[in-house]
Protein backbone atom coordinates (compact mmCIF):
# COMPACT_ATOMS: atom_id res chain seq x y z
CA UNK A 1 0.00 0.00 0.00
CA UNK A 2 1.30 3.46 -0.82
CA UNK A 3 0.30 6.93 -1.96
CA UNK A 4 -3.27 8.02 -1.27
CA UNK A 5 -4.28 4.53 -0.15
CA UNK A 6 -1.86 4.80 2.74
CA UNK A 7 -3.25 8.18 3.71
CA UNK A 8 -6.80 6.86 3.45
CA UNK A 9 -5.92 4.31 6.15
CA UNK A 10 -5.34 7.17 8.57
CA UNK A 11 -8.28 9.41 7.80
CA UNK A 12 -10.04 10.45 11.00
CA UNK A 13 -8.19 8.04 13.28
CA UNK A 14 -4.93 7.98 15.21
CA UNK A 15 -3.47 4.71 16.44
CA UNK A 16 -1.04 5.49 19.26
CA UNK A 17 0.63 4.27 22.42
CA UNK A 18 1.25 7.78 23.70
CA UNK A 19 -2.06 8.37 25.39
CA UNK A 20 -5.58 9.70 25.34
CA UNK A 21 -8.14 11.23 27.61
CA UNK A 22 -11.50 9.67 28.29
CA UNK A 23 -13.77 12.66 28.96
CA UNK A 24 -15.18 12.68 32.45
CA UNK A 25 -13.29 9.48 33.39
CA UNK A 26 -9.53 9.21 33.16
CA UNK A 27 -6.35 9.93 31.24
CA UNK A 28 -3.90 7.35 29.94
CA UNK A 29 -0.35 8.66 29.64
CA UNK A 30 2.08 6.41 27.77
CA UNK A 31 0.30 3.30 28.96
CA UNK A 32 -0.33 4.38 32.54
CA UNK A 33 -3.20 6.01 34.32
CA UNK A 34 -2.25 9.62 34.99
CA UNK A 35 -4.32 9.94 38.17
CA UNK A 36 -3.31 6.64 39.77
CA UNK A 37 -0.09 5.09 38.44
CA UNK A 38 1.60 8.43 37.82
CA UNK A 39 0.01 10.45 40.61
CA UNK A 40 3.20 10.80 42.64
CA UNK A 41 5.36 12.16 39.84
CA UNK A 42 6.34 15.78 40.09
CA UNK A 43 6.03 17.88 36.94
CA UNK A 44 9.58 17.35 35.75
CA UNK A 45 9.38 13.60 36.27
CA UNK A 46 6.18 13.53 34.24
CA UNK A 47 7.81 15.65 31.55
CA UNK A 48 10.84 13.37 31.22
CA UNK A 49 8.54 10.33 31.34
CA UNK A 50 6.53 11.87 28.52
CA UNK A 51 9.66 11.93 26.36
CA UNK A 52 11.52 8.78 27.29
CA UNK A 53 8.77 6.59 28.75
CA UNK A 54 11.16 5.95 31.63
CA UNK A 55 11.42 6.83 35.27
CA UNK A 56 14.62 8.10 36.82
CA UNK A 57 16.23 7.59 40.22
CA UNK A 58 15.74 10.29 42.89
CA UNK A 59 19.39 11.27 42.44
CA UNK A 60 18.97 11.65 38.68
CA UNK A 61 15.72 13.59 39.14
CA UNK A 62 17.50 15.98 41.51
CA UNK A 63 20.16 16.61 38.88
CA UNK A 64 17.56 17.04 36.12
CA UNK A 65 15.87 19.69 38.26
CA UNK A 66 19.17 21.52 38.64
CA UNK A 67 19.76 21.31 34.91
CA UNK A 68 16.54 23.30 34.55
CA UNK A 69 16.80 25.72 37.47
CA UNK A 70 20.41 26.65 36.77
CA UNK A 71 19.71 27.58 33.16
CA UNK A 72 16.81 29.97 33.76
CA UNK A 73 18.12 33.51 34.07
CA UNK A 74 15.71 36.42 34.53
CA UNK A 75 17.90 38.71 32.46
CA UNK A 76 15.88 40.54 29.84
CA UNK A 77 18.93 41.35 27.73
CA UNK A 78 19.28 37.71 26.70
CA UNK A 79 17.83 37.33 23.23
CA UNK A 80 15.13 34.80 24.06
CA UNK A 81 14.12 36.55 27.28
CA UNK A 82 14.14 39.88 25.47
CA UNK A 83 11.35 38.58 23.24
CA UNK A 84 9.22 37.91 26.32
CA UNK A 85 9.99 41.36 27.69
CA UNK A 86 9.25 43.08 24.38
CA UNK A 87 5.90 41.27 24.36
CA UNK A 88 5.12 42.63 27.82
CA UNK A 89 6.29 46.12 26.96
CA UNK A 90 4.17 46.07 23.80
CA UNK A 91 1.18 44.80 25.79
CA UNK A 92 0.99 41.42 24.12
CA UNK A 93 -0.10 38.42 26.18
CA UNK A 94 2.16 36.43 28.47
CA UNK A 95 1.65 33.09 26.69
CA UNK A 96 2.40 34.68 23.33
CA UNK A 97 5.56 36.31 24.63
CA UNK A 98 6.77 33.17 26.34
CA UNK A 99 5.86 30.86 23.45
CA UNK A 100 7.81 33.09 21.09
CA UNK A 101 10.74 33.29 23.51
CA UNK A 102 10.73 29.50 23.78
CA UNK A 103 10.75 29.17 20.00
CA UNK A 104 13.64 31.63 19.75
CA UNK A 105 15.57 29.48 22.24
CA UNK A 106 16.13 26.95 19.49
CA UNK A 107 19.17 28.79 18.20
CA UNK A 108 22.40 27.87 16.50
CA UNK A 109 24.76 29.46 18.99
CA UNK A 110 22.77 28.56 22.11
CA UNK A 111 19.91 26.29 23.05
CA UNK A 112 18.33 23.73 20.76
CA UNK A 113 20.71 23.26 17.86
CA UNK A 114 23.84 23.25 20.01
CA UNK A 115 22.20 20.81 22.45
CA UNK A 116 21.49 18.34 19.69
CA UNK A 117 24.89 18.70 18.07
CA UNK A 118 26.69 18.29 21.38
CA UNK A 119 24.74 15.21 22.36
CA UNK A 120 25.33 13.66 18.95
CA UNK A 121 29.06 14.33 19.21
CA UNK A 122 29.44 12.93 22.72
CA UNK A 123 27.49 9.77 21.94
CA UNK A 124 29.37 9.25 18.67
CA UNK A 125 32.77 10.01 20.23
CA UNK A 126 32.15 7.61 23.11
CA UNK A 127 31.22 4.83 20.68
CA UNK A 128 34.29 5.48 18.53
CA UNK A 129 36.57 5.64 21.56
CA UNK A 130 35.17 2.35 22.82
CA UNK A 131 36.27 1.00 19.44
CA UNK A 132 39.76 2.43 19.94
CA UNK A 133 39.61 5.93 18.47
CA UNK A 134 41.75 8.74 19.86
CA UNK A 135 39.87 11.65 21.44
CA UNK A 136 42.23 14.37 20.26
CA UNK A 137 41.88 13.16 16.69
CA UNK A 138 38.09 13.12 17.03
CA UNK A 139 38.00 16.64 18.46
CA UNK A 140 40.26 17.99 15.72
CA UNK A 141 38.17 16.33 13.02
CA UNK A 142 34.94 17.68 14.49
CA UNK A 143 36.27 21.23 14.62
CA UNK A 144 37.62 20.99 11.09
CA UNK A 145 34.37 19.66 9.69
CA UNK A 146 31.85 21.65 11.72
CA UNK A 147 33.89 24.65 12.84
CA UNK A 148 33.02 23.95 16.44
CA UNK A 149 31.66 21.48 18.92
CA UNK A 150 28.23 22.10 20.36
CA UNK A 151 28.48 22.39 24.14
CA UNK A 152 31.96 23.88 24.14
CA UNK A 153 32.82 27.57 23.85
CA UNK A 154 30.32 30.33 24.51
CA UNK A 155 29.19 33.62 22.93
CA UNK A 156 29.93 36.80 24.93
CA UNK A 157 32.09 35.23 27.66
CA UNK A 158 34.50 32.31 27.78
CA UNK A 159 33.66 30.72 31.09
CA UNK A 160 30.35 29.26 32.15
CA UNK A 161 29.25 30.09 35.67
CA UNK A 162 26.77 27.18 35.65
CA UNK A 163 29.32 24.38 35.53
CA UNK A 164 30.53 24.42 39.11
CA UNK A 165 27.12 24.87 40.81
CA UNK A 166 25.64 22.08 38.71
CA UNK A 167 28.65 19.83 39.31
CA UNK A 168 28.34 20.45 43.06
CA UNK A 169 24.85 18.94 42.97
CA UNK A 170 26.02 16.16 40.63
CA UNK A 171 28.75 15.25 43.13
CA UNK A 172 26.32 15.54 46.03
CA UNK A 173 24.14 12.98 44.28
CA UNK A 174 27.11 10.72 43.50
CA UNK A 175 26.69 11.00 39.74
CA UNK A 176 30.02 12.58 38.84
CA UNK A 177 31.64 9.42 37.55
CA UNK A 178 29.43 8.72 34.56
CA UNK A 179 31.33 7.87 31.41
CA UNK A 180 29.87 10.77 29.41
CA UNK A 181 30.65 13.32 32.14
CA UNK A 182 34.23 12.09 32.17
CA UNK A 183 34.32 12.29 28.38
CA UNK A 184 32.95 15.86 28.39
CA UNK A 185 35.67 17.03 30.77
CA UNK A 186 38.25 15.23 28.64
CA UNK A 187 36.98 17.08 25.56
CA UNK A 188 37.34 20.34 27.50
CA UNK A 189 40.90 19.40 28.47
CA UNK A 190 41.78 18.75 24.84
CA UNK A 191 40.24 22.05 23.77
CA UNK A 192 41.99 24.03 26.51
CA UNK A 193 45.32 22.59 25.49
CA UNK A 194 44.70 23.58 21.88
CA UNK A 195 44.60 26.90 20.10
CA UNK A 196 40.88 27.54 20.65
CA UNK A 197 40.93 27.32 24.46
CA UNK A 198 37.20 26.65 24.62
CA UNK A 199 35.68 25.69 27.92
CA UNK A 200 32.72 23.40 28.36
CA UNK A 201 29.43 25.25 28.63
CA UNK A 202 26.18 24.21 30.26
CA UNK A 203 25.05 22.41 27.11
CA UNK A 204 28.14 20.20 27.19
CA UNK A 205 27.53 19.33 30.82
CA UNK A 206 23.80 18.67 30.57
CA UNK A 207 24.16 16.69 27.35
CA UNK A 208 26.72 14.49 29.08
CA UNK A 209 24.57 14.07 32.19
CA UNK A 210 21.53 13.09 30.18
CA UNK A 211 23.61 10.64 28.14
CA UNK A 212 24.79 9.12 31.42
CA UNK A 213 21.13 8.80 32.41
CA UNK A 214 20.57 6.73 29.29
CA UNK A 215 18.83 9.38 27.20
CA UNK A 216 19.26 9.28 23.45
CA UNK A 217 20.23 12.56 21.83
CA UNK A 218 16.73 13.49 20.68
CA UNK A 219 15.40 12.66 24.13
CA UNK A 220 17.90 15.05 25.70
CA UNK A 221 17.02 17.66 23.06
CA UNK A 222 13.34 17.43 24.03
CA UNK A 223 14.01 17.24 27.78
CA UNK A 224 16.05 20.42 27.43
CA UNK A 225 13.30 22.37 25.63
CA UNK A 226 12.13 24.30 28.73
CA UNK A 227 15.54 24.83 30.39
CA UNK A 228 15.31 28.60 29.94
CA UNK A 229 11.60 28.84 30.70
CA UNK A 230 11.65 30.01 34.32
CA UNK A 231 13.71 33.06 33.39
CA UNK A 232 11.10 34.30 30.93
CA UNK A 233 8.03 35.22 33.05
CA UNK A 234 10.00 37.69 35.21
CA UNK A 235 11.14 39.47 32.05
CA UNK A 236 7.60 39.59 30.70
CA UNK A 237 6.09 40.64 34.03
CA UNK A 238 8.65 43.35 34.67
CA UNK A 239 7.92 44.88 31.27
CA UNK A 240 4.15 44.50 31.41
CA UNK A 241 4.02 46.08 34.85
CA UNK A 242 5.98 49.11 33.73
CA UNK A 243 4.63 51.83 31.45
CA UNK A 244 4.24 50.61 27.90
CA UNK A 245 7.08 50.67 25.38
CA UNK A 246 9.69 51.62 28.01
CA UNK A 247 11.67 48.40 27.60
CA UNK A 248 14.86 49.20 25.68
CA UNK A 249 13.27 51.93 23.55
CA UNK A 250 15.36 52.66 20.46
CA UNK A 251 15.81 56.23 19.26
CA UNK A 252 16.34 56.84 15.55
CA UNK A 253 20.03 57.52 16.03
CA UNK A 254 20.56 54.09 17.56
CA UNK A 255 19.89 52.58 14.14
CA UNK A 256 22.99 52.79 12.01
CA UNK A 257 22.10 52.78 8.31
CA UNK A 258 24.77 51.26 6.15
CA UNK A 259 22.92 50.82 2.87
CA UNK A 260 22.69 52.55 -0.49
CA UNK A 261 22.21 56.28 -0.87
CA UNK A 262 18.77 57.83 -1.09
CA UNK A 263 17.12 57.56 -4.53
CA UNK A 264 13.77 58.04 -6.26
CA UNK A 265 11.41 55.14 -7.12
CA UNK B 1 30.59 43.63 22.25
CA UNK B 2 30.19 46.01 19.33
CA UNK B 3 28.86 49.54 19.69
CA UNK B 4 25.31 49.53 21.11
CA UNK B 5 23.55 50.31 17.84
CA UNK B 6 21.48 48.30 15.41
CA UNK B 7 23.25 47.97 12.07
CA UNK B 8 21.08 47.78 8.97
CA UNK B 9 21.45 48.04 5.23
CA UNK B 10 17.67 48.11 4.80
CA UNK B 11 16.15 50.93 6.79
CA UNK B 12 17.06 54.54 7.38
CA UNK B 13 15.11 56.95 9.54
CA UNK B 14 15.48 60.64 10.14
CA UNK B 15 14.14 61.69 13.53
CA UNK B 16 11.59 64.41 14.10
CA UNK B 17 13.46 67.49 15.34
CA UNK B 18 11.76 67.35 18.74
CA UNK B 19 11.37 63.59 19.17
CA UNK B 20 14.20 61.10 18.79
CA UNK B 21 11.68 58.26 18.89
CA UNK B 22 9.50 59.41 16.00
CA UNK B 23 10.52 59.28 12.36
CA UNK B 24 10.28 62.28 10.11
CA UNK B 25 11.10 60.10 7.11
CA UNK B 26 11.73 56.42 6.46
CA UNK B 27 13.84 55.15 3.59
CA UNK B 28 13.91 51.52 2.52
CA UNK B 29 17.00 50.57 0.51
CA UNK B 30 17.26 54.24 -0.36
CA UNK B 31 13.62 54.85 -1.37
CA UNK B 32 11.44 57.28 0.60
CA UNK B 33 8.69 54.89 1.76
CA UNK B 34 5.97 57.39 2.67
CA UNK B 35 7.02 60.30 0.46
CA UNK B 36 7.62 58.43 -2.79
CA UNK B 37 7.24 54.66 -2.78
CA UNK B 38 3.78 54.57 -1.15
CA UNK B 39 2.11 56.28 -4.09
CA UNK B 40 4.09 54.53 -6.80
CA UNK B 41 4.93 50.94 -5.84
CA UNK B 42 2.65 47.92 -5.50
CA UNK B 43 2.75 45.75 -2.38
CA UNK B 44 4.53 43.01 -4.35
CA UNK B 45 7.15 45.45 -5.65
CA UNK B 46 7.78 46.69 -2.12
CA UNK B 47 8.02 43.10 -0.85
CA UNK B 48 10.62 42.33 -3.52
CA UNK B 49 12.53 45.49 -2.63
CA UNK B 50 12.59 44.56 1.05
CA UNK B 51 14.06 41.13 0.37
CA UNK B 52 16.30 41.81 -2.60
CA UNK B 53 17.35 45.41 -2.02
CA UNK B 54 16.44 46.59 -5.52
CA UNK B 55 13.20 47.43 -7.26
CA UNK B 56 12.00 44.45 -9.31
CA UNK B 57 11.75 44.41 -13.06
CA UNK B 58 8.23 44.05 -14.41
CA UNK B 59 8.84 40.33 -14.98
CA UNK B 60 10.17 39.82 -11.45
CA UNK B 61 7.19 41.63 -9.94
CA UNK B 62 4.81 39.53 -12.01
CA UNK B 63 6.56 36.33 -10.96
CA UNK B 64 6.48 37.20 -7.25
CA UNK B 65 2.86 38.24 -7.60
CA UNK B 66 1.98 34.93 -9.25
CA UNK B 67 3.86 32.97 -6.62
CA UNK B 68 2.12 34.90 -3.85
CA UNK B 69 -1.28 34.04 -5.28
CA UNK B 70 -0.34 30.39 -5.76
CA UNK B 71 0.85 30.07 -2.15
CA UNK B 72 -1.61 32.35 -0.36
CA UNK B 73 -4.05 29.64 0.61
CA UNK B 74 -3.06 25.99 0.66
CA UNK B 75 -6.59 25.27 1.89
CA UNK B 76 -7.92 23.71 5.09
CA UNK B 77 -6.44 20.26 4.37
CA UNK B 78 -2.92 21.66 4.62
CA UNK B 79 -1.30 20.90 8.02
CA UNK B 80 -0.27 24.52 8.59
CA UNK B 81 -3.78 25.78 7.91
CA UNK B 82 -5.16 22.92 10.02
CA UNK B 83 -2.94 24.14 12.87
CA UNK B 84 -4.21 27.70 12.48
CA UNK B 85 -7.79 26.41 12.54
CA UNK B 86 -7.04 24.55 15.78
CA UNK B 87 -6.25 27.95 17.22
CA UNK B 88 -9.28 29.57 15.70
CA UNK B 89 -11.81 26.97 16.76
CA UNK B 90 -10.98 27.33 20.45
CA UNK B 91 -10.86 31.10 20.33
CA UNK B 92 -7.08 31.33 20.70
CA UNK B 93 -5.41 34.64 19.97
CA UNK B 94 -4.93 35.65 16.35
CA UNK B 95 -1.17 35.69 16.79
CA UNK B 96 -1.19 32.14 18.14
CA UNK B 97 -3.13 30.96 15.08
CA UNK B 98 -0.44 32.39 12.82
CA UNK B 99 2.34 31.12 15.09
CA UNK B 100 0.76 27.66 14.84
CA UNK B 101 0.68 27.93 11.05
CA UNK B 102 4.29 29.07 10.97
CA UNK B 103 5.50 26.29 13.28
CA UNK B 104 3.76 23.54 11.35
CA UNK B 105 4.39 25.11 7.97
CA UNK B 106 8.10 25.34 8.73
CA UNK B 107 8.76 21.64 8.35
CA UNK B 108 10.61 19.56 5.81
CA UNK B 109 7.49 17.83 4.55
CA UNK B 110 5.47 20.40 2.63
CA UNK B 111 6.81 23.37 4.59
CA UNK B 112 9.42 26.05 4.29
CA UNK B 113 12.33 23.76 5.20
CA UNK B 114 11.45 21.67 2.18
CA UNK B 115 11.67 24.81 0.02
CA UNK B 116 15.02 25.61 1.64
CA UNK B 117 16.28 22.10 0.89
CA UNK B 118 15.20 22.29 -2.75
CA UNK B 119 16.88 25.67 -3.12
CA UNK B 120 20.08 24.17 -1.73
CA UNK B 121 19.67 21.57 -4.46
CA UNK B 122 19.39 24.27 -7.12
CA UNK B 123 22.59 25.82 -5.77
CA UNK B 124 24.37 22.45 -5.92
CA UNK B 125 23.08 21.00 -9.21
CA UNK B 126 21.91 24.03 -11.18
CA UNK B 127 20.30 23.11 -14.49
CA UNK B 128 22.18 19.83 -14.87
CA UNK B 129 19.69 17.01 -15.31
CA UNK B 130 22.18 14.24 -14.69
CA UNK B 131 23.27 15.75 -11.39
CA UNK B 132 19.66 16.11 -10.30
CA UNK B 133 18.83 12.56 -11.34
CA UNK B 134 21.81 11.21 -9.44
CA UNK B 135 20.87 13.19 -6.33
CA UNK B 136 17.19 12.25 -6.50
CA UNK B 137 18.06 8.59 -6.92
CA UNK B 138 19.95 8.52 -3.64
CA UNK B 139 18.47 7.85 -0.21
CA UNK B 140 17.61 11.06 1.62
CA UNK B 141 20.58 11.73 3.88
CA UNK B 142 19.76 12.08 7.55
CA UNK B 143 22.06 14.23 9.68
CA UNK B 144 21.23 12.98 13.18
CA UNK B 145 22.35 16.27 14.72
CA UNK B 146 20.07 18.37 12.52
CA UNK B 147 17.20 19.95 14.45
CA UNK B 148 14.98 19.38 11.42
CA UNK B 149 13.66 15.83 11.37
CA UNK B 150 14.47 14.10 8.10
CA UNK B 151 11.70 13.84 5.55
CA UNK B 152 11.46 10.45 3.90
CA UNK B 153 11.02 11.79 0.39
CA UNK B 154 13.15 13.88 -1.99
CA UNK B 155 12.53 17.56 -1.29
CA UNK B 156 10.16 19.18 -3.79
CA UNK B 157 8.14 16.10 -4.57
CA UNK B 158 4.88 14.69 -3.22
CA UNK B 159 5.48 11.51 -1.21
CA UNK B 160 1.84 10.46 -1.55
CA UNK B 161 1.15 11.72 -5.05
CA UNK B 162 -0.01 9.64 -7.98
CA UNK B 163 0.69 12.26 -10.61
CA UNK B 164 1.60 15.94 -10.67
CA UNK B 165 -1.59 17.70 -9.65
CA UNK B 166 -3.41 20.15 -11.83
CA UNK B 167 -2.76 23.20 -9.57
CA UNK B 168 0.97 22.37 -9.44
CA UNK B 169 1.20 22.02 -13.22
CA UNK B 170 -0.89 25.15 -13.80
CA UNK B 171 1.32 27.13 -11.44
CA UNK B 172 4.54 25.84 -12.97
CA UNK B 173 3.39 26.47 -16.53
CA UNK B 174 2.14 29.97 -15.75
CA UNK B 175 5.20 31.03 -13.76
CA UNK B 176 7.62 29.49 -16.28
CA UNK B 177 5.80 31.35 -19.05
CA UNK B 178 6.61 34.68 -17.43
CA UNK B 179 10.16 34.25 -18.67
CA UNK B 180 11.86 35.50 -15.54
CA UNK B 181 14.99 33.41 -15.13
CA UNK B 182 15.81 29.93 -16.36
CA UNK B 183 15.00 27.71 -13.39
CA UNK B 184 11.24 27.51 -13.83
CA UNK B 185 11.56 27.04 -17.59
CA UNK B 186 14.09 24.24 -17.07
CA UNK B 187 11.93 22.63 -14.39
CA UNK B 188 8.89 22.75 -16.66
CA UNK B 189 10.89 21.21 -19.52
CA UNK B 190 12.44 18.50 -17.33
CA UNK B 191 9.60 17.77 -14.89
CA UNK B 192 8.95 14.25 -16.11
CA UNK B 193 12.53 12.89 -15.98
CA UNK B 194 12.96 14.52 -12.59
CA UNK B 195 9.75 12.89 -11.34
CA UNK B 196 10.96 9.56 -12.65
CA UNK B 197 14.25 9.96 -10.79
CA UNK B 198 12.51 11.00 -7.58
CA UNK B 199 9.83 8.33 -7.83
CA UNK B 200 7.23 10.94 -6.94
CA UNK B 201 5.38 13.73 -8.71
CA UNK B 202 6.49 17.35 -8.39
CA UNK B 203 4.83 19.26 -5.54
CA UNK B 204 4.16 22.93 -4.87
CA UNK B 205 7.28 23.46 -2.67
CA UNK B 206 9.36 22.33 -5.66
CA UNK B 207 7.73 24.91 -7.91
CA UNK B 208 8.01 27.61 -5.24
CA UNK B 209 11.71 26.88 -4.77
CA UNK B 210 12.36 27.25 -8.49
CA UNK B 211 10.42 30.53 -8.59
CA UNK B 212 12.33 31.86 -5.60
CA UNK B 213 15.62 30.95 -7.30
CA UNK B 214 14.53 32.86 -10.40
CA UNK B 215 13.77 35.83 -8.16
CA UNK B 216 17.38 35.73 -7.00
CA UNK B 217 16.57 34.67 -3.44
CA UNK B 218 18.98 32.79 -1.21
CA UNK B 219 17.62 29.61 0.38
CA UNK B 220 17.22 31.56 3.65
CA UNK B 221 15.22 34.31 1.91
CA UNK B 222 13.15 31.70 0.10
CA UNK B 223 12.35 29.95 3.37
CA UNK B 224 11.16 33.21 4.93
CA UNK B 225 9.09 34.25 1.92
CA UNK B 226 7.42 30.85 1.67
CA UNK B 227 6.44 31.08 5.36
CA UNK B 228 5.03 34.58 4.90
CA UNK B 229 3.23 34.03 1.64
CA UNK B 230 1.19 31.11 3.03
CA UNK B 231 -0.11 33.05 6.02
CA UNK B 232 -3.20 34.66 4.42
CA UNK B 233 -4.96 31.32 4.04
CA UNK B 234 -4.07 30.30 7.58
CA UNK B 235 -5.51 33.57 8.86
CA UNK B 236 -8.83 33.42 7.10
CA UNK B 237 -9.44 29.75 7.84
CA UNK B 238 -8.66 30.36 11.52
CA UNK B 239 -11.15 33.23 11.56
CA UNK B 240 -13.75 31.12 9.81
CA UNK B 241 -13.46 28.31 12.35
CA UNK B 242 -13.59 30.80 15.21
CA UNK B 243 -16.99 31.85 13.93
CA UNK B 244 -18.09 28.26 13.24
CA UNK B 245 -17.44 26.93 16.73
CA UNK B 246 -15.83 23.73 17.97
CA UNK B 247 -18.91 21.56 17.51
CA UNK B 248 -18.55 21.97 13.77
CA UNK B 249 -14.86 21.09 13.70
CA UNK B 250 -13.60 17.46 13.57
CA UNK B 251 -12.29 16.02 16.83
CA UNK B 252 -11.39 12.63 15.29
CA UNK B 253 -10.97 9.21 16.86
CA UNK B 254 -8.03 7.85 18.82
CA UNK B 255 -7.20 4.17 19.05
CA UNK B 256 -5.11 3.60 22.14
CA UNK B 257 -2.93 0.55 21.68
CA UNK B 258 -1.85 0.14 25.30
CA UNK B 259 -4.86 1.14 27.39
CA UNK B 260 -4.44 -0.24 30.92
CA UNK B 261 -8.21 0.04 31.39
CA UNK B 262 -10.27 2.01 33.88
CA UNK B 263 -9.64 -0.17 36.92
CA UNK B 264 -5.87 -0.52 36.57
CA UNK B 265 -3.63 0.95 39.22
CA UNK B 266 -0.16 -0.04 38.11
CA UNK B 267 2.66 1.24 40.23
CA UNK B 268 5.87 0.90 38.30
CA UNK B 269 8.81 0.33 40.59
CA UNK B 270 11.57 -0.37 38.13
CA UNK B 271 11.18 2.72 36.03
CA UNK B 272 10.36 1.07 32.72
CA UNK B 273 7.18 1.76 30.83
CA UNK B 274 5.05 -1.26 30.19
Amino acid sequence: MNGPDLLTEHVGRLATEMGAFFPGERVVFRGKDLFTSLKDLDWLELYTYSITGKRYTPQQVRVLHVMWTHNSYPDARLWNNRVAALAGSSRSTGPLGIAAAMAVSEAKIFGGASQLRCSEFLIRAKKLMDEGADLETLVRAEIKEKRGIGGFGRPIVATDERIEPIMAIVREQGLENGSYIKLAFEVERVLLEGRLRWRMNSVGLTAALCADFGMRMHEYYMVAVPVFLAGMPPCYLDAVNKPEKQFFPIPCNMVSYEGVDQRRW
Amino acid sequence: MSEEVIHTRIWQEEAEPDNAFAALSCHCHGYDVYGDLLSKASWIEYLYLLFRGEAPTAAQAKLLNGLAIALANPGPRDPAVHAAMCGGVGGSTSASCLMAALAVGAGGSGGSREVFNVMMGWQAYGLDLESWQAALGKEVEDDPANIWPAASHPAGFDPYGVRCTNPVRQTLEYLAGLGCGQTLIWLNDNRKPLEQAAGFPLAMPGVAAAALCDLGCTPEQGEMLFLMLRLPGAAVHALEQRDGGYKNFPFFRIELENDPGPSQNLTNQNGESS
